[in-house]
């Protein structure tokens, strides 16, 4: 099988981010491959295992994210190409699905592409469809569990996390799929895998190289803009601490206070 | 482009999503003439439900290629009605199926697509979205380019639910997609895993149990369990029977923090924050969870935090209006007990 898997570089999940003269910092705190990326990252690892073939990373960003790239070379992805172009920066999601599209297009004959449900700092979730959408594959957003894929007939299903429980459904390849945490534990780097990734070199592509209409990516072809972005209002709570001589007695004061309140 | 506000219902097995409600209330606050599209099976009675809530028409189909939730066959009749009428706005909520929509309908439109808004308002005659990134650390304003068609998903419960008003109806148009089964690359084959309970992003109360489930020092585990994590586990289900019993009380939706699932106590489906489901209750209760920033980035805009915890340096304290420094297992069994009492139950 050749599988492509989009990761995308974001600030640790646990950085303080801030706002600092209109735009966005996180301090010292170390950029990462999104959380739930990884999680693609080791389907298609474990895709790859199973039926044989290629794990071809792919990252969207400026040069940094070549970070990135190399860890998801250590995991075990075997090539990572970086889509990277001045006139990239500023893109909206259907921007950056567009790049994307055209970038497995051009990788030729791919099977499956993964990606994590979203990115943790835009936070759309929005791009696995439209590139799905764009290539005119289904999009099976969402995956819990890959019940089973078959090359050979070219098909594959797999168990939908919904709102209200799983959908299974059954797809013809090839397919974009997004992801979720419950779907597997991905792995650590190996040692010999960062030691391959350190030696491996990325190819960027460009603007030119995707053959995207410049004026569709990038600011340029951005129907979407964030005009303002700030720290949320702070709600300066006071908590207020229940206590009470027996559980009994606190549990009575709290319950007194949660409809005092009109809370519950 | 017409000045219509168009409005995606969206229906689990004939039941519409509370959500899509709160999104037609939006449409109307917003001035012009509301079309809900409802599609799939029940759609006639949901029309009904619609033109209640607010909705001046409804476009509706019960075509068998509607008969389960597919991205590709919703969207596609999305994006043909839409071509045809060129609505202004397209408002969906922001469920699983409506994230679809919002990005599929963008895709083949190639218009702009704002998901997980919390706040939308017309401002010089340009519409702003209001809606968290980094995991709500941040807010933005975002705004579209002009001169086409605007998507925007809304977040369950961030918008006010309108009132039902009885004996309004409208004219309800039944729509028929062009695509066939043939030109589909899906099928479902069934459901699975359904979790039942109150969902959590429809939940107006949801308890929420951490790692300190397991902290029951007097329960002994039964014998036959061989090693130290199925104990841990075992104490765990224990714990969370606590916070379903309160749940049940409250008709509370059950939710769980990250450090939970991750040592095994609860399913996936149950995780609250960043890497789980972002909820917006009126009443969260934490029990046993220290509340780290990735925890508050699926809970922090609860109406009110309500906190039970040993330790009283946890950080969910500070987000708390509430708070009760103690053992949830002393402290939830006396609090059902309590609410049973008082609400008559």
């Amino acid at each position: 099988m050749n599988i492509v898997v989009c990761v995308k570089q974001t600030p640790d999940s646990a950085a303080k981010v801030s706002v600092e003269g209109g735009h966005v910092t996180w301090g010292d705190a170390p950029l990462i491959v999104n959380p739930w990326d990884e999680y693609a990252v080791e389907e298609a690892l474990r895709q790859k295992e199973k039926h044989g073939g290629k794990v071809t990373a792919i990252s969207m960003g400026p040069e940094s994210a070549r970070e990135a790239l190399k860890t998801a070379l250590a995991m075990g992805c075997d090539e990572a190409i970086l889509v990277s172009d001045a006139g990239l920066k500023g893109s909206d999601s259907l921007g950056t699905a567009r790049a994307l599209a055209s970038a497995v297009r051009k990788i030729g004959s791919v099977d499956l592409v993964l990606f994590g449900r979203q990115a943790i700092d835009g936070d759309t979730g929005l791009t696995a469809a439209q590139v799905a959408h764009l290539l005119g594959w289904p999009a099976l957003t969402y995956v819990a569990a890959v019940e089973e894929i078959k090359p050979e007939a070219k098909t594959m299903r797999v168990q939908r996390m919904i709102d209200e429980g799983r959908q299974v459904v059954e797809a013809q390849l090839p397919v974009a799929m997004s992801v979720v945490k419950e779907l597997n534990e991905p792995r650590y780097p190996s040692f010999m895998g960062i030691r391959k990734a350190s030696k491996a070199t990325i190819p960027t592509w460009s603007i030119a190289d995707l053959g995207v209409e410049a004026s569709k990516v990038g600011s340029a072809g951005a129907l979407v803009s964030w005009s303002e972005i700030y720290a949320p209002p702070v709600h300066k709570v006071e908590c207020e601490v229940v206590k009470g001589e027996t559980p009994q007695e606190t549990a009575r004061t709290l319950v007194d206070r949660l409809i005092a309140e009109k809370v519950i | 482009m017409s000045n219509e506000i168009w409005v995606y219902i969206d229906q689990f097995k004939g039941t519409p999503l509370p959500a899509s409600w709160e999104a037609l209330g939006q449409g109307k606050r917003m001035g012009g003439p509301v079309i809900a599209l409802v599609f799939g099976p029940g759609s006639q009675a949901i029309a009904k439900e619609a033109f209640q809530f607010g909705a001046d028409q409804v476009l509706w189909s019960e075509d068998p290629l509607l008969a389960d939730f597919r991205a590709e066959a919703f969207a596609g009749l999305v994006t043909q009605l839409a071509k045809e009428k060129k609505p202004s706005l397209l408002l969906v909520p922001s469920t699983t199926r409506g994230r679809d929509i919002t990005a599929m309908v963008a895709a083949e439109l190639g218009c702009g697509a704002i998901p997980e808004a919390t706040g939308l308002e017309t401002k010089d005659g340009s519409l702003r979205v209001t809606r968290p990134v980094y995991a709500g650390k941040l807010f933005t304003t975002a705004v579209f380019a002009s001169g086409q068609t605007r998507i925007v998903s809304l977040r369950p419960r961030a918008f006010p639910m309108p009132e039902a008003q009885s004996g309004k109806s409208g004219a309800a148009t039944e729509v028929k997609p062009v695509a066939a089964e043939a030109d589909l690359h899906t099928r479902v084959a069934g459901y699975a895993a359904s979790e039942g309970g109150v969902s959590l992003t429809d939940a107006k109360v949801i308890v929420s149990g951490g790692r300190g489930v397991a902290n029951n020092p007097n329960l002994t585990p039964p014998a036959d369990l061989a090693d130290d994590k199925q104990k841990e586990v075992w104490k765990a289900q224990q714990g969370f029977k606590l916070v379903r019993d309160l749940a049940s009380v409250l008709g509370a939706a059950v939710g769980a923090s990250r450090a939970a699932v991750d040592a095994g106590y609860i399913p996936y489906a149950y995780q609250v924050g960043q890497t789980g489901k972002v909820v917006s209750p009126d009443v969260y209760i934490a029990c046993g969870i220290s509340g780290a920033i990735q925890h508050q980035a699926g809970m922090r805009t609860a109406k009110t935090i309500v906190a039970i915890n040993k330790d009283p340096e946890a950080p969910i304290f500070g987000l708390a209006r509430f708070g009760v420094v103690g053992d949830m297992h002393q402290i939830l069994p006396a609090l059902t007990e309590e609410f049973r009492k008082r609400l008559g139950k």
